[in-house]
């Protein structure tokens, strides 16, 4: 549905996004993650027609975004990074508006604007005016005018920033419920609402994608991990568990009192040291609180892959 | 169309059309009122002494008139004009619109279509000043009839000038600013002919919005005049065009 290929964006000197290719198939919903400046926006905006690339090509349902723009356009659902709304108007005139902008027919346009205002929930504010909304709502329009007209394709840049966390889970929810019937392309840097909505992730860093697969398999690469609670000297505890055969490395994470520390012990792949650990701590003569094995969260890969980019 | 009734619905639930309304009323009012005092001061005077005859109620009150409101409309206008895209751009507003499937020229003429509705009113407004003096003396009607054509003209070339501008920056005071500074320009680039050649200096008369602007007050319609405007107006409408465009051409 979706077709990426070699796409590069300068901006005089500046390069926002560097040769990076993805597809996103029809229903799917894609996570497309990266840190603040990776170039996140900067697709978005390709792909949205607001500028066209320096080089490369971007495909929406076989049509050029730069050639049939408008073609392309009528296909297009888009929230853009921080919601701009016209806040001078009320929430349903401003639909109803969007609505016949998008080419909604006039007598279905009324139809339509109830339609997404029960599917965004926005039943209680659908007479007030925008700019007097909360945030909430304000992102809830938002998507409501994204998915005005019915079209195939959304793409919502961060929709959920700067939401409360029982908002967050229900514009979670609102974007979940589109899987299988819209390709939906979900930009964000909040790494559980992507692990939770999307089906793949492509995460991009500098302009350059770093990582592409399904949040199962991205974490499930990583080395897994231990974390233990130890009762004893920290120091002595780091040295001799880094000495084991098999760990890769030994960090003191927190100290919960009592006497007791918290390690977080990272094994190579495909090795469990496990049983080694819990011997070597007992000879050891301390006590062992706690040991569980851990996998790493979307996070951890994410830091991982960002920052192996860096170095 | 949907973009002319969001602007009207803008114009009208924000103050500032009913701010440059009052405005330019109450200044045209001013002047016609002056005018007009000034006429029965001199018509008493005249029939007291029938052999100086010859006074003429066009060109004592109307024409003055329409020639104050064309320099009140330079200086109302831009208040006008200045929101439509400048407001757009730094709100991000326009980002989200040309991602619908609409035409940048859909939008710029549903724009200039709903600025262009809100002068015609303030002209309409202003038609109460011309009934008046029906009421008290017998002006002819043809330079009154003509001198709103070229009013409305005149404004449509402001109008097309000022949209021109606030497409290019984000900021609506400097939009008002730089589009007040152009249209001084425009209408005072004639003077300029004292100084330049004789070539150039019809070139200049002939570029000026105010030269154009006198004959229609006279009662006189020349079609190089309505060309001249009607150009000027598709010109800046053509760049604001363009302005629009520009970020979607590759480079
Ligand atoms: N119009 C522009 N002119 C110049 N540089 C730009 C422009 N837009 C973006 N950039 C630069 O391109 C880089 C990528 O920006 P982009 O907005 O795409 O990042 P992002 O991934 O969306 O970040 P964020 O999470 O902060 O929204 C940044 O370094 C930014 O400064
Ligand atoms: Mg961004």
């Amino acid at each position: 549905m979706i077709e990426i290929k070699n796409l590069t964006k300068r901006f005089g000197g500046l390069t926002a996004i560097n040769n990076i290719s993805f597809h996103v198939a029809h229903g799917e919903i894609l996570g497309f993650l990266g840190p603040n400046g990776a170039g996140k926006t900067t697709t978005i905006r390709i792909l949205t027609g607001f500028f066209p690339p320096t080089s490369g090509s971007a495909k929406v349902d076989g049509l050029d975004v730069f050639d049939d723009s408008l073609e392309v356009r009528k296909r297009l659902g888009y929230l853009p990074e921080n919601v701009p709304l016209y806040n001078d108007m009320r929430v349903s005139s401003y639909l109803g508006f969007a609505a016949s902008l998008k080419g909604v027919p006039k007598e279905r346009g009324e139809k339509e604007v109830d339609r997404v205002i029960n599917t965004c929930g926005l039943q209680p504010v659908r007479d007030r005016f925008i700019g007097k909304i909360s945030k909430g709502f304000r992102q809830r329009v938002g998507i409501a005018q994204a998915i005005i007209g019915d079209p195939d394709v959304l793409i919502l840049d961060e929709p959920t920033v700067g939401l409360d966390p029982k908002q967050i889970i229900e514009i979670r929810e609102l974007i979940r419920s589109f899987s299988g019937q819209k390709t939906v392309i979900l930009s964000s840097h909040i790494l559980p609402e992507v692990s939770m909505t999307c089906g793949r992730v492509v995460i991009i860093n500098e302009g350059r994608i770093v990582a592409e697969d399904t949040p199962e398999n991205l974490t499930g690469k990583d080395s897994s991990r231990v974390m233990l609670e130890i009762e004893g000297p920290d120091k002595e505890i780091v040295e001799k568990l880094r000495t084991l055969h098999g760990v890769t490395n030994v960090s003191v994470d927190a100290y919960p009192g009592g006497g007791s520390s918290r390690y977080t012990v990272e094994m190579e792949k495909g090795k469990d040291v496990r049983g080694l650990l819990a011997q070597s701590v007992v000879e050891s003569g301390w006590r062992l609180l706690e040991m569980r094995s851990s996998k790493p969260s979307l996070e951890d890969v994410f830091i991982r892959l960002v920052t192996e980019e860096v170095e | 169309m949907a973009v002319v009734r969001r602007e009207l619905y803008v114009y009208f639930s924000s103050p500032i059309a009913y701010v440059v309304l009052t405005i330019f009323l109450l200044l045209c009012g001013y002047f016609f009122y002056s005018a007009f005092a000034y006429f029965s001061i001199v018509s008493m005077q005249t029939m007291r002494m029938p052999y100086a005859a010859g006074i003429n109620v066009n060109e004592m009150v109307l024409e003055p008139l329409f020639s104050n409101m064309s320099v009140i409309m330079l200086l109302v206008m831009p208040l006008l004009t200045m929101r439509l895209f400048a407001e757009e751009k730094r709100s991000g507003t326009l980002e989200l619109i040309l991602s619908y499937p609409v035409r940048e020229i859909e939008l710029l003429l549903g724009k200039f279509a709903a600025c262009l509705l809100v002068f015609c009113l303030m002209l309409a407004l202003t038609g109460l000043y011309p009934l008046l003096i029906l009421i008290y003396a017998k002006p002819d009607i043809g330079p009154i009839i003509t001198a709103y054509l070229g009013l409305f003209l005149l404004g449509s070339a402001f109008i097309a000038l000022g949209i021109m501008v606030s497409s290019t920056t984000e900021n609506q005071i400097i939009a008002a600013a730089i589009s007040f500074g152009a249209l001084l320009m425009f209408w005072l680039i004639g003077w300029g002919q004292s100084f330049a050649g004789s070539g150039l200096g019809k070139i200049l008369v002939h570029l000026s919005l105010l030269e154009h602007f006198d004959r229609f007050t006279k009662g006189l319609i020349d079609t190089r005049d309505i060309v001249y405007y009607i150009s000027f107006s598709l010109f800046f409408l053509f760049l604001t065009l363009r302005s629009l465009e520009s970020k979607r051409w590759r480079g």
